[in-house]
């Protein structure tokens, strides 16, 4: 008997479709519409029936998608019996029957033997169906009593606007780009461990986003390396022409007493931005239909805002938008006509869907059109991340941008609202284009990544660099890269000139955080191997691991290496940059913080704060403390 | 450490747009095969789908957490499930007297059904209450949640399961000659 039931099982999951994809962003954008008509009506009309809210029009669709030749007369019979003439033999045209054809031509949703099984499906005989329904909803509608908000949340007027040939927002979906947290690293077996640098942020502006709304993020959008960098140090500024300098210091590791935690910080040099050389900026701004909301376009538009306050008469702005297709809305101009800028953001608009591609490309076109010798190029676009129509797949993008980033034109990624972040392609685009990605969540971030770091935004001063550390296995038994999960390089890579990492702007700083566990320590996690030959080390140095950097000036194909040894000595007391550490890793999974909580972050975090002269830590704590609230639920 | 579905349903309850947003995202795939299970045909699981979309938002606002979410979302889509049959059939009576193109089309059915798999079949030849239950059952719910979210004790579900089972063996007797 049980037999029957298991057989049943394994038929049920095998024959248990796929979502139709269209239809699902249909359904949910229409639960998400129904949502916020009814935030607007609260106290307004309630949904009065209790029948689920299939409209009349939603059986007329039925209807219409299920006539065939044979039933079309006696159907339009049934309509005319209703007494609705709009909707008479002409309606098929008036209507079209299958609404999605216009815009997603290949959907494979309305096959002929899906009609077949509608129409046998026991439930419906849609044609009768919709009479009573019709009837009603003219009733209220000639009647004109039905308040507005009704009006507005009924399934039918949704299914009109969904009709409409225009692709409505995408269901919301985020995609984060992660990988598995880093794993402790034996020394003997595996002592070098190489990087790309990253200076993007967005990732700390997304935890953000997600905590101040009552929410601990998605494991995945937890980059911790991009919390760290999120804040300003104090190292030490590079002397000389050096691009940068490293600040390399060994302290205690708060969450383990066995292990001590390697800070490499990195301080981008700060040239005197008042002989900068001329910028060309090409805003590539997404206006699809998602980006309407308040702390999307609006925002970006006030951020832009912000940002042109910060340019000088010779640089020169274009803007070109992409939504449905892309087009050029502000020819190059000089930074210098503010009126005439301010006029072109302020008119766009959003609407239609999002041609990532053809903007791309068109950007990219607009920008070499606009480059002259010495300048520096670089295209900022704006977005959600949706980039649904084109290329769409992540990898394709890198392929397109890594060509392109060769024309020596950067690119940085401001991204916008939650709901449909689409952070994998963002970060694709960024580390591929050479830039920075930054999520702007609100207006004091704007004034941050586009007022305050500017320099560092705008203007690189080192390409691909790249970290390599070497640790000694004499004075080291386990290490941990904390953070950087997404910018692993191979070993050889380092030396590979081709092989992109990431860049540094004017001023900014990187820090990157080892776990190291010392030789002998009870911390050790990996018991030594029992068939190893143990390694003899001929004059074993008491160095704890040796930094190699190599890093392109910009423009340039071959590298400079810095190489500096790190000595085994423990050089400070753990600072506001582990505190951030710490709790990245406590949000993320905590395998490695023990029995460390977000009470020792804060603690750690107040008292390591220091000064703070635009509140960026104190904002820090503020946030651990929700994600402490939060995750004690 | 993800929030779970519970608490954001509050938060959407609320009014959190971004709440819901991530719900729904979440949530979809399993609520339509649930709709599939439920109803046995692509189409009709889109539909039913839909409805439960278009009146979840307002559903919502009396979610209070006293359930798990999937729990109060699996109890509103039978409960979807059941008003469609109860148009369904309210209009099959209606219709009965509808003429020539009533009955062409019936036949045009008639042929379309022997066409269906035994997997169908089997579904379809169960009475509504039992194939709620086996739905639920076969979507990994325990006798008890099912019993939940039917409204009906935890005894009851395992009696129409072994009663589904009887009219599946049933089924596979004559299916199997």
């Amino acid at each position: 008997m049980s037999d029957d039931l298991d057989d049943l099982k394994s038929l049920m999951n095998a024959a248990t479709p796929r979502p139709d994809t269209t239809r699902k962003s249909e359904n949910i954008a229409l639960a998400q519409k129904n949502f916020t008509d009814l935030q607007g009506s609260r106290d307004g009309a309630r949904l009065t029936s209790d029948r689920p809210e299939t409209g009349f029009i939603s059986g007329v669709k039925n209807m219409l998608s299920t006539l065939t030749s044979r039933a079309g007369l006696t159907a339009s019979t049934a309509i005319v019996a209703v007494g609705l003439v709009m909707l008479s033999p002409l309606g098929e045209s008036l209507l079209p029957t299958k609404p999605d054809a216009a815009f997603v031509p290949s959907a494979p949703q309305e096959e002929p033997a899906v009609v077949m099984e509608k129409a046998t499906a026991p439930t419906s005989s849609p044609l009768v169906e919709s009479a009573p329904m019709i009837a009603a909803d003219m009733a209220t509608e000639s009647m004109g009593g039905a308040p507005a908000p009704a009006m507005m949340t009924s399934p039918a007027n949704s299914r009109m606007i969904m009709d409409l040939p225009v692709v409505r927002p995408e269901s919301s979906t985020e995609n984060f780009a992660n990988a598995d947290a880093n794993p402790v690293q034996v020394t003997t077996q595996n002592p070098v461990s190489t990087f790309s640098i990253d200076v993007d942020t967005a990732s700390y502006s997304v935890i953000r986003n997600s905590l101040t709304n009552g929410q601990l993020p998605p494991n995945d959008a937890v980059r911790v390396e991009e919390m760290i960098n999120y804040f300003p140090y104090d190292y030490a500024a590079p002397t000389g022409n050096d691009a940068f300098q490293p600040t390399v210091t060994l302290t205690p590791t708060p969450w383990n007493a066995d292990t001590q935690l390697l800070q490499i910080g990195i301080q981008g040099a700060l040239p005197d931005l008042a002989d900068r050389p001329p910028l060309n900026l090409v805003f590539l701004i997404d206006t699809s239909g998602s980006m309407e909301q308040p702390n999307k376009l609006p925002l970006l538009k006030q951020s832009f805002r912000l940002m042109l306050g910060q340019l000088r008469p010779e640089d020169q702005i274009a803007i070109v938008t992409y939504a449905g297709s892309a087009g050029e809305v502000l020819a190059p101009t000089a930074a210098s006509e503010r009126s005439k800028i301010l006029n072109a953001l302020d008119n766009l608009g959003a609407g239609g869907s999002t041609a990532g591609q053809a903007g791309l490309q068109q950007a990219y076109a607009t920008a070499a059109a606009m480059s002259e010798e010495g300048d520096v190029n670089r295209i900022i676009l704006a977005t959600d991340g949706d980039f649904n129509v084109g290329l769409n797949d992540p990898d394709a993008l890198k392929d397109y941008i890594a060509d392109k980033r060769d024309s020596g034109t950067y690119l940085s990624v401001l991204g916008f609202g939650r709901g449909n972040l689409d952070d994998a392609t963002m970060q694709a685009l960024a580390q591929n284009g050479n830039g920075q990605a930054a999520y702007i969540d609100t207006l004091s971030e704007a004034q941050k990544v586009l007022v305050d770091q500017l320099g560092g935004a705008l203007f690189p001063i080192a390409d691909d660099v790249k970290i390599q550390v070497e640790f000694n296995p004499a004075t080291v038994s386990e290490y941990r890269l904390i953070g950087y999960e997404t910018r692993a390089l191979k070993r050889e890579d380092f030396n590979n000139d081709k092989v992109d990492a990431g860049d540094i702007g004017a001023g900014h700083q990187v820090t990157a955080i080892y776990e190291v566990t010392p030789k002998g320590s009870a911390a050790e996690r990996n018991d030594p191997l029992r068939y190893d030959t143990p390694v003899v080390t001929e004059n074993a140095s008491d160095e704890l691991a040796f930094l190699r950097l190599r890093y392109k000036a910009p423009g340039s194909d071959t590298s400079a290496l810095i190489e500096t040894p790190v000595q085994a000595s423990v050089t400070g007391e753990a600072g506001f940059a582990t505190a951030i550490a710490g709790f990245g890793q406590l949000l993320r999974d905590g395998t490695y913080t023990g029995s460390w909580t977000y009470a020792d972050a804060i603690k750690l975090a107040s008292e390591t704060k220091g000064d703070d002269p635009f509140g960026y830590r104190a904002e820090a704590v503020q946030l651990m403390r929700l994600a402490e609230s939060l995750s004690a639920q | 450490m993800q929030t779970n579905d519970t608490s954001l349903a509050l938060a959407a309850a609320g009014g959190d747009a971004g709440a819901f947003a991530t719900l729904m995202e979440r949530q979809y795939d399993r609520l339509f095969r649930l709709c599939f299970r439920l109803t046995g045909s692509q189409a009709e699981a889109e539909d039913l789908t839909q409805d439960i979309c278009a009146a979840l938002p307002a559903k919502l606002r009396g979610f209070k957490g006293e359930a798990s979410f999937t729990t109060w979302a699996y109890r509103l889509c039978v409960n979807a499930a059941h008003d469609r049959r109860r148009r369904a059939a309210t209009h099959a009576k209606a219709a009965s007297g509808w003429g020539d193109w009533e009955v062409n089309r019936r036949a045009a059915n008639a042929e379309a059904e022997e066409a269906l798999d035994w997997l169908t079949q089997a579904m379809r030849a169960l009475p509504d209450d039992l194939r709620d239950t086996l739905a639920l059952i076969l979507d990994d719910m325990t006798h008890a949640q099912a019993g939940d979210i039917l409204g009906i004790s935890e005894g009851t579900v395992s009696w129409r399961i072994s009663q589904a089972k009887k009219h599946l063996a049933t089924l596979r007797k004559e299916d199997t000659p």
